[in-house]
């Protein structure tokens, strides 16, 4: 994959506006699926691609698609997730300011496949800029037919609205986020029922993420074959990897699935920052445990990530260079899923607090002989406890620090400092 | 206020779910949601005023207190503590004379700290208002002070036009 897919119009000066857009062959997909294809048809061909969530879980959308019910009595709702939250990842922030019209003919062909009149896109409320361009791209795509009634000549009808978030992490759950949509607090929704059959004002729903829905409209327009030919067969596609922290060039890079970590820190983003090695790398935002320098060959995908003991999770890749403490790393990491628990279950919101507390005591030097079996069994009463993955990721992500960086954890409790400073 | 809230509700086919976009109405046209207002957006969408306080307590861009004209969201999330806030919070408290969570006496600004912004190609960023302020080190902190101090000389609360866009 040598032509870049998702960024294509990224770097152009007025990539935003439609005129841009159209340019490029935009929404030419949209018209072929509601001209040449059956609802199902879409589906079929999104099934083939292989597609998988870009948010983070991974799961095949076309598969997530078929579940919601042909005849519901009910109107069905698509919700695109733009709430990006997870630390290190600003990929769908970038889409949004730079190509918001990608994002909405996936909104479009996603809407038509699973037979939606309405979407909603709950978008970061920090994100002023993407808000502003969406909303103008949405305007814009009112104004030429392909959203509104009877689109492009057909009989599907289609309206897109934004729902501006006002900052809770926990929203990248897709139940908390429904519950968030429909006016309260976020927190995540006993399954089943999915949210396919019962979401949005208990009416089937499907929620994508916004690099999910900006594949759709190239699985239609060039085929399922094309894009399950790119990287591994069970998780193709072009992928938005977010690189950031001690590297030489922090920035949003498209590259085939798979791609080795090690090629995309040290070829594509340029290595450490001079005079100083990698320690290790986080490769799907804060949820997904760090792998130390020595795994850096795993290929960048749901199942070789998976393999390794981590996860792709939203691909946001940050490198953490040797003048870092990982105690410290760990805390600010622990201290950022303390903040963000929504408090609807125990082990979370109890247990995080007390590691927090365990860490901070451990990074001031003032940490006891007790202190990492500690942190372990709070970790064993954390995971798989839960209600959400909020409190895996905590749990997953800690032990991974203390697997690893066991040695910088007992060096600060027997030098009674931390030995960074 | 009123107007505009009613237009977003809309788009809703529940008023409930307009309480969220409703507070960030409110909060645009007052700088902060104390009681007397949340009690205006229950009666405008004609909601229980419960379900407005357990939004405008649980989500954290909602401020029930008030903020100074500017404030300096700093992130203090992994990628930009790997590229130097903890550096830039200190200076900040420094030149400010506040501490974190702190107001400055003369009502200009308010520091705090705040989770991922969702821009660490950038890191460390600080958001101002509705800005992202990118690649930041002292000596652009100390530019960007100066840039605020200044157009407070001319017209508080007007879009701040001087500064970049994210991505820009």
């Amino acid at each position: 994959m040598t032509e870049p897919v998702l960024l294509r119009n990224v770097d152009m000066p007025d990539g935003h506006l439609l005129a841009t857009y159209e340019a490029g062959g935009g929404y030419q997909a949209l018209a072929k699926a509601v001209h040449e294809h059956t609802p199902d048809e879409i589906i079929d061909l999104v099934k083939k691609s292989n597609l998988r969530g870009r948010g983070g879980a991974g799961f095949p959308t076309g598969m997530k698609w078929s579940f919601v019910p042909k005849r519901a009595g009910k109107p069905k709702y698509l919700c695109c997730n733009a709430d990006e939250g997870e630390p290190g990842t600003f990929k769908d922030r970038i889409i949004m300011e730079r190509d918001p019209h990608q994002l909405i003919e996936g909104m479009a062909i996603s809407g038509y496949a699973i037979g939606a009149e309405t979407a909603y896109v709950y978008i970061r409320g920090e994100y002023a800029l993407a808000i502003r361009r969406l909303e103008q791209a949405l305007a814009e795509a009112h104004a030429k037919g392909y959203l509104g009634k009877r689109i492009l000549g057909s009989d599907f009808n289609f309206t897109v609205h934004i729902h501006c978030g006002a900052g809770a992490y926990i929203c990248g759950e897709e139940t908390a986020m429904l519950d968030a949509l429909e006016g309260k607090r976020a927190q995540p929704r006993l399954k089943p029922p999915f949210p396919a059959v019962e979401g949005l004002y208990a009416s089937p729903t499907v929620i994508n993420n916004v690099e999910t829905l900006a594949c759709v409209p190239h699985i239609v327009a060039r085929g399922p074959d094309w894009f399950r030919g790119i990287g591994p067969d069970k998780s193709p596609g072009p992928k938005l990897y977010c690189l950031s922290g001690q590297v030489r060039k922090p920035g949003l890079y498209e590259l085939p699935m798979g791609i080795p970590l090690r090629e995309l820190v040290e070829d594509h983003a340029g290595g450490p920052l001079p005079g100083r090695k990698i320690k290790a790398v986080i490769p799907g935002g804060v949820s997904a445990p760090l792998i130390p320098e020595r795994g850096l060959d795993v290929g960048m995908d749901f199942d070789s990530l998976a393999a390794a003991g981590s996860m792709l999770g939203s691909a946001g890749v940050i490198v953490i260079d040797d003048s870092t403490c990982m105690v410290k790393v760990a805390t600010r990491i622990i201290e950022f899923f303390h903040h963000e628990s929504c408090g609807k279950c125990t082990p979370c919101r109890e247990g995080l607090n007390w590691v927090v507390k365990v860490l901070r005591r451990v990074e001031a030097g003032q940490g006891g002989p007790g202190d990492l079996e500690q942190l372990e069994a709070l970790c064993k009463g954390i995971f798989g406890n839960t209600f959400c993955a909020l409190g895996d990721g905590a749990a997953m992500g800690l032990r991974a620090a203390l697997t690893h960086f066991e040695h910088e954890f007992v060096a600060h409790i027997e030098e009674r400092r931390c030995p960074f400073h | 206020m009123r107007e505009k809230i009613e237009v977003a509700a809309a788009r809703y086919p529940d008023q409930r779910s307009a309480i969220m976009p409703a507070l960030l109405i409110a909060q645009k046209e007052h700088g902060h949601l104390p009681g007397p207002v949340l009690e205006e957006v229950a009666d405008i969408l004609g909601v229980e005023r419960i379900w407005v306080y357990e939004l405008a307590t649980f989500y954290t861009l909602f401020r029930i207190e008030p903020v100074g004209v500017f404030h300096l969201q700093l992130c203090d999330n992994v990628s930009c503590m790997l590229r130097g806030s903890e550096d830039l919070l200190r200076h900040l408290e420094a030149v400010l004379g506040i501490k974190k969570d702190g107001t400055t006496l003369d009502g200009l600004f308010t520091l705090s700290t705040v989770e991922c912004l969702g821009a660490c190609e950038m890191a460390p960023v600080m958001q101002v208002g509705d800005d992202y302020h990118g690649g930041l080190d002292i000596a652009r902190i100390d530019a960007l002070l100066e840039r605020l101090r200044a157009m407070t000389g001319q017209a508080i609360g007007a879009d701040p036009a001087t500064t970049t866009p994210p991505g820009e």
